[in-house]
């Protein structure tokens, strides 16, 4: 649809323009309940998130560690479905019309749905882009075409084991951003090698694609600023959801926002803004 | 030992992505799409080397005991009274099932691959034993991932595993059951891709997967066709397996697929009747969608989420299957049926009594089906059943139904 605003184009090229790193945060929708995933969301984007991640639930969550897989049980304890997640969605925007929203997640609920109804949902209710995990560029044909028809970028991983054929057909294919995975492993596990990181991501921006962020494996304000340095985006989940986890209701939302607000400035002094 | 025809004519399928018709594939995150790749071509290269062939038959007839007996069962005949009921007995196999087909396969493909590290997933336990098995004699770690509440179903299983120096991990996520040991397996593949090779245990996962464990366990249905010709002096008018993922039932039925005149039926575990929803029947009652890297029929509630299956058997307790099996659905070639947890134990007990066999919960899916189908057909006529497994497992399980404690 030509009339869709781009939001994630227009973050990009704002944060460009003043010289920072967006911060992309990850937080599953629906966890522990819908009104603090909404409440969350507004938290996130004051304490300093540019792009906002919302994992769909799934009841089996292969590419997560334990934090995001228990945060999914959570969300799933009470039945949040892709559409209740597409609704979350249209309430934000009622209030916010600047963030870029991109749901996480995999793809069967979207098989569920169709492809379709899916992409005309997600538009309607102000969804910007889409990553699902379990969706590797070679089968994404139909799934391409129809998201991108309603104006939705489709977001792709790029993993340490897609060496550079792989990652020059992901590039291309990936709109909106280009994720890096840095470690080989489930998200919040070890911590990455931020040397090769780097090394990488330099060679990823190099091929003419969509800005780089990089995730899995990030978890500290000092991790966050070193991969702030040379990626154009820096990707959280797993640290803020043992934030959101560590205290019940309005604790654990102050504590995963003051984790965000630490991000920010760590990342903002390590590109000198 | 029986000729094995790996490239029998039914294998034109999968394409080159692992595609039967709209079903398999390859749905898994980015970090593995190249160590699939790496292990395609490692199989390919393996398939065409006729070297590696010699060593596959010969581990196949002298560590596995191939080819395994085809049996004609004829108390049971009698008692039934109908077609001419004749077992394939993979229950004989080292380590008790047809498992040992492919982990004998499986880990000759990692030994030229040079990991020294094995992973599997396991239900009933039988795939796990069987790679606990391999991994012993070619000396490599090996790592089986087991839901907690299967882990508690079939301890013997757990414990011959750790006799044969395999960890075992207790999965607590999700159900509890196999397919939440298939994603713990697949956490731990993708962080220990450079040195591990994943042993999937049945025709499911993403491709090449389903190619590969289909490959393995095709001389089942081979044997069977050349020991039908031989015994029986015919082929069987029906074949009969029981379908979790499906490996011993894909590789039966291969090797009658162009022999229109047979009919084929997998049988489905339909737990308590699959009209009160707890069962793990998703041919019969599932819908088409995407589960551990390949789309096929899987057990799925309205919001795409994976619901928790049950059968008595842990190793038909799956949500999904492979995906050939959902081609074969399609395609009308093979019928699927469903056979509830009564009635298997019901053919356990039959076969025990009549035979002195006695079936793995799982066979006894298709031997409950199979011996209600010869009781329907003619004294001239006969049912090919795969005896996938025994039932030694299964002991603790069917004593517990009888409130026995052994």
């Amino acid at each position: 649809m030509s009339g869709q605003r781009k939001r994630i184009a227009e973050c990009f090229h704002r944060l460009q323009a003043e010289g920072k790193t967006a911060l992309i945060t990850f937080v599953t929708a629906g966890d522990p309940d819908l009104d603090t995933s909404e409440q969350l969301m507004y938290e996130l984007v004051e304490a300093g998130a540019d792009i906002l991640e919302l994992g769909v639930p799934f009841s089996d969550p292969m590419a997560d560690g334990p934090v995001i897989q228990q945060a999914n049980e959570r969300a799933l304890a009470h039945n949040v479905s892709l559409a209740n997640v597409m609704e979350l969605v249209a309430r934000f925007r009622t209030q916010d019309q600047q963030t870029p929203v991109v749901l996480m997640g995999y793809l069967n609920p979207i098989e569920r749905m169709g492809y379709e109804e899916f992409a005309s949902a997600a538009q309607n209710a102000g969804v910007d882009g889409v990553l699902t995990v379990d969706m590797p560029v070679e089968e994404s044909g139909n799934y391409r075409a129809t998201l991108s028809k309603v104006g939705l970028d489709t977001v792709f991983l790029v993993a340490p084991t897609s060496g550079p054929d792989r990652s020059q057909m992901i590039a291309d294919a990936s709109s909106g951003f280009l994720y890096y995975v840095s470690v080989k492993g489930v998200t919040g596990g070890i911590k990455a090698d931020f040397s090769q990181v780097r090394e990488t991501v330099e060679g990823l921006k190099a091929l003419g694609g969509a800005p780089v962020g990089v995730g899995f494996g990030i978890s500290s304000p000092e991790d966050a600023a070193i991969v702030a340095a040379f990626s154009d985006a820096v990707v959280v989940g797993s640290a803020i959801i043992k934030q959101l986890e560590s205290a019940p209701g309005q604790a654990g939302i102050r504590a995963a926002a003051d984790l965000v607000g630490q991000l920010r400035t760590a990342m903002d002094a390590a590109v000198g803004v | 030992m029986l000729k094995q025809q790996q490239n029998s004519k039914a294998g034109s399928l999968p394409d080159e992505a692992g595609h039967f018709g709209d079903f398999g594939g390859k749905f898994v995150a980015e970090t593995l799409m190249q160590p699939l790749r790496e292990l395609e071509e490692a199989y390919a290269a393996c398939k065409a080397d006729p070297e590696f062939q010699q060593i596959l038959n010969a581990d196949l007839q002298h560590y596995v005991g191939r080819p395994s007996p085809l049996y004609l069962a004829e108390r049971l005949t009698q008692q039934v009274g109908g077609a001419a009921i004749y077992l394939k007995r993979e229950d004989l196999n080292h380590t008790g099932a047809h498992k040992i087909n492919n982990t004998v396969g499986q880990a000759l493909v990692a030994a030229r691959m040079g990991k020294k590290r094995i992973i599997a997933e396991t239900g009933a336990g039988q795939h796990g034993v069987a790679t606990a098995t391999v991994a012993a004699r070619l000396g490599l770690e090996c790592v089986v991932y087991m839901g907690s509440e299967d882990i508690q179903r079939q301890s013997l299983n757990v414990y011959r595993m750790r006799l044969l120096g395999a960890t075992v991990v207790s999965v607590e996520s999700g159900s509890k059951t196999l397919k939440d040991a298939m994603n713990e397996a697949m956490r731990d593949w993708v962080a220990n891709v450079d040195n591990t090779f994943y042993i999937i245990g049945t025709v499911a996962g993403p491709h090449p997967y389903p190619m590969m464990v289909r490959d393995f366990q095709i001389v089942i249905g081979e044997e069977s066709r050349q020991q039908m010709l031989k015994q029986h002096g015919g082929l069987p008018d029906s074949v009969v397996a029981c379908v979790g993922g499906g490996s011993n039932a894909i590789g039966m039925f291969h090797a009658f697929l162009e022999d229109q005149q047979v009919e084929i039926f997998g049988v489905e575990a339909g737990g308590d009747g699959v009209d009160t929803g707890r069962h793990a029947a998703p041919l019969c009652a599932g819908r088409p969608g995407v589960l551990h890297g390949n789309r096929t029929y899987l057990m799925q509630d309205d919001n795409g989420q994976i619901i928790e299956t049950h059968s008595i058997s842990a190793g038909l307790d799956y949500p999904g299957v492979g995906p050939e099996h959902s081609w074969l659905k399609e395609s009308g070639r093979v019928g699927y049926v469903n056979i509830t947890d009564d009635q298997a134990m019901a053919a356990f007990h039959q076969l025990t009594l009549t035979e002195g066999i006695m079936p793995a919960l799982e066979s006894s899916h298709a031997m409950a089906y199979g011996v209600e189908l010869a009781a329907s057909m003619s004294a001239d006529q006969a049912v090919l059943i795969c005896l996938s497994g025994r039932g030694d497992k299964d002991v603790h399980t069917v004593a517990a139904l009888q409130g026995i404690e052994v």
